[in-house]
């Protein structure tokens, strides 16, 4: 795990490389014409209304769409996508939304589903050194990987869920919505779990609806609206300027607000909480 | 959990906020524990069983006699083996209601190959397995192509198979297999010499404590929480001592029939299929959640039709033990209250209706509570109506305490 560790120059090639990614379902164009890179060591948020593409965007990431047009480069070179395991050979994983833990398995048969060692002999010792192996370097604060999913926490799910697709070591991870459904402490021990995959030198790929999170924990914010890129953000950037990319409005109750709250304070025109 | 515990702490007992409980007082808290959030285990099999053995030695002292001991054990192989192919598809979360046809229609199709068309024993008693396994095919490819649930497949099945039984049978309708020959020997005679017995239970023993003490060595070679060796030591032989314990006492009559060892031998090799196996693993994993499985890679279609044909399959063999066991094979064979009894042992022993939770043993410790209500009543000349009932009711018992630990498991957070 050290040699992917290891400094990245500033600016360096992405380890993954969108361009002009486009999406049609029948006569709906879902995207349209999407540029996106990620960098190793690197968060990229991606914000957008519901419909805004980011879920079909990171199915054709995870192999599970096929881009209508557009490439995809991984680590320089033209790659496609034509299934989920084709993306998890080439090193993109993908925790989706819903987790899909069995919660009647321990964390150890959870985190080695599909993947045993010894087939015909379960390595149960193998499996569950290398399961602690990988919570502890997430830090991770799970208290027994013999327990079943069932007794975990959301955060921990989650947890489990994020040490589960980093067993294949990848290069970029995908991470659905991780913090919807959390609570406030939970919250941030995902998002902290987050920082702690970016640290080991992982690109990651985060949805959320959140601005706190986002703001939290991304490098950039890349925002989607109808299918197309609007706007990448750094995370100092203001609510307003995120939400009005956002929705495409200037003119709602946060610019409203932040209109309101400039005026107060004299010209100040930072609308920052 | 000895020396490792003052210098770095252990690698799965670095959290501290886990309480570890240790030693024998340990063990005892943890186990009244995990009974109290709906973990329950073998346990309510085990106290069910002590109660109905207790109540019947009392109505008959002939009960538990070593001679009617070794034919409760003869009388449990055959649908013991049914219950072992429902405990396989409960596992997925599916049913199998056509069990009794099946068992019905294998011991005919036995009947008709060897004793009416010639055929030698082993090849006709294979070709009833086989047949067994292209019905569970046949479920399977219903189930996974046309998502024809299995309750409504099977429920066809039970009838169609049952028809397939009577038409082989023809007019006459019952084909007696000749006494004396190896196959009705095996189902109503042969029982292990007695050393075999013996050195089998103590088996058993060095087995477990070989194994748990290969685990603990790397475990603790590997800096992970390890069984200790005196633990190890005294689960061996209490093991070694009850086992050895009903082997003497069944030995004071005729002995350990083999049939029941054919029996144990193939709930020993699903457990470990089941514990052990990445198929075992991945049947739990369909069974729990589906959508998780298929996700992680799991080929679920070929789980689903593994467990279909495995099903069937013991079905078919478990059908051919109770031709053996009646030396025919009869219009009767397969109907009435097999089909329940083998569903009935399987829940009884602790595998769950809904899915993703059992273990063979749990079709071994059924059809025991299952076949002992079964002697018990007949002992007391009771008829069969009054049978159906009271079994009827310990089923009904058995499922209610099955609901009941998954709701106590959901609130306790161990669903």
């Amino acid at each position: 795990m050290s040699d992917i560790a290891d400094e990245p120059a500033p600016m360096r090639e992405p380890v993954l490389s969108l361009r002009g990614i486009s999406k049609h379902f029948g006569a709906v164009s879902a995207l349209t014409d999407i540029d996106l890179d990620v960098h190793a060591g690197e968060v990229v948020a991606l914000v957008g209304d519901n419909g805004a593409g980011k879920s079909t965007l990171v199915k054709i990431l995870a192999g599970a769409h096929q881009p209508s047009s557009g490439t995809i480069a991984f680590q320089g070179r033209q790659v496609t996508l034509p299934d989920p395991s084709a993306a998890l050979r080439l090193g993109i994983a993908t925790v989706f939304q819903d987790l899909a833990l069995c919660e009647n398995l321990d964390v150890v048969a959870n985190i080695f589903l599909g993947r045993e060692l010894s087939p015909v002999r379960l390595d149960e010792v193998s499996m569950e050194i290398r399961a602690w192996t990988l919570l502890n370097e997430l830090s991770a604060r799970i208290p027994s990987v013999r327990e079943p999913v069932a007794s975990l926490s959301g955060g921990q799910r989650q947890t489990v869920a994020i040490a589960r697709s980093l067993l294949l070591e990848p290069q970029v991870i995908l991470l659905d919505e991780p913090t919807a459904a959390l609570g406030v402490a939970q919250t941030a021990e995902v998002l902290n779990l987050i920082e702690r995959v970016r640290d080991r030198g992982l690109g990651v790929v985060m949805i959320s609806h959140n601005m706190e999170d986002v703001r939290a924990v991304a490098d950039r914010i890349v925002v989607l609206r109808l299918g197309r890129n609007n706007g990448i953000f750094t995370p100092d950037a203001s609510n307003q300027e995120l939400v009005s990319a956002i929705t495409g409005a200037s003119d709602n109750s946060v610019s409203r607000r932040a209109g309101r709250r400039s005026a107060v304070a004299g010209r100040n025109p930072e609308a920052h909480p | 959990m000895t020396a490792g515990d003052k210098q770095a702490p252990l690698l799965d007992r670095r959290d501290e906020r886990v309480k570890h409980e240790s030693g024998i007082g340990g063990t005892i808290r943890a186990f009244f524990d995990r009974v109290r959030a709906g973990d329950l285990g073998s346990l309510p099999v085990v106290v069910g069983l002590a109660i109905i053995w207790t109540v019947f030695q009392t109505l008959n002292p002939i009960f538990l006699s070593p001679n009617n001991l070794v034919n409760l054990l003869f009388d449990c192989s055959t649908v013991g083996v049914i219950a072992l192919g429902i405990v396989c598809i409960l596992m997925v979360g599916e049913i199998d209601l056509s069990v009794g046809s099946v068992s019905g229609f294998a011991s005919a199709l036995v009947g008709v190959l060897w004793v009416n068309n010639g055929w030698p024993v082993v090849p006709a008693i294979l070709a009833a397995i086989a047949v067994g396994g292209a019905i569970g095919f046949l479920y399977a490819v219903l189930f996974n192509r046309f998502g024809m649930p299995s309750f409504v497949s099977t429920l066809a099945g039970l009838l169609a198979v049952l028809g397939l039984q009577l038409y082989i049978l023809g007019s006459t309708g019952s084909i007696n297999l000749p006494y004396g020959s190896p196959v009705v020997n095996f189902g109503q005679m042969l029982v292990m010499p007695d050393f075999v017995s013996y050195g089998l239970a103590a088996l058993a023993g060095i087995v477990t404590f070989a194994a748990g003490y290969r685990t603990a060595r790397r475990r603790e070679a590997a800096g992970l929480s390890s069984r200790s060796l005196g633990g190890l030591l005294f689960q061996a032989v209490v093991i070694t001592a009850v086992l050895e314990a009903v082997v003497f006492y069944l030995n004071q009559d005729r002995g350990v029939p083999w049939m029941f060892g054919l029996f144990v031998g193939l709930v020993v090799a699903m457990n470990y299929a089941l514990k052990r196996t990445k198929w075992g693993r991945s049947m739990t994993a369909v069974g729990g959640n589906r959508e998780a499985a298929r996700r992680a890679g799991i080929n679920v279609r070929f789980i689903y039709t593994s467990a279909f044909m495995l099903c069937s399959m013991l079905a078919a063999a478990g059908g051919v033990l109770a031709a053996a066991r009646l030396a025919s094979a009869s219009q009767q064979a397969g109907t009435g209250d097999v089909n329940l009894n083998a569903i009935a042992a399987a829940v009884i022993g602790g595998t769950s209706l809904f899915g993703g939770r059992g273990s063979a043993y749990s079709a071994l410790l059924g059809i025991i509570v299952i076949q002992s209500i079964a002697s018990g009543l007949t002992l007391l000349d009771l008829s069969s109506s009054l049978r159906y009932m009271i079994t009827g009711g310990v089923l009904a018992i058995a499922v209610i305490v099955d609901s009941l630990a998954r709701r106590s498991r959901v609130s306790h957070g161990r669903a």
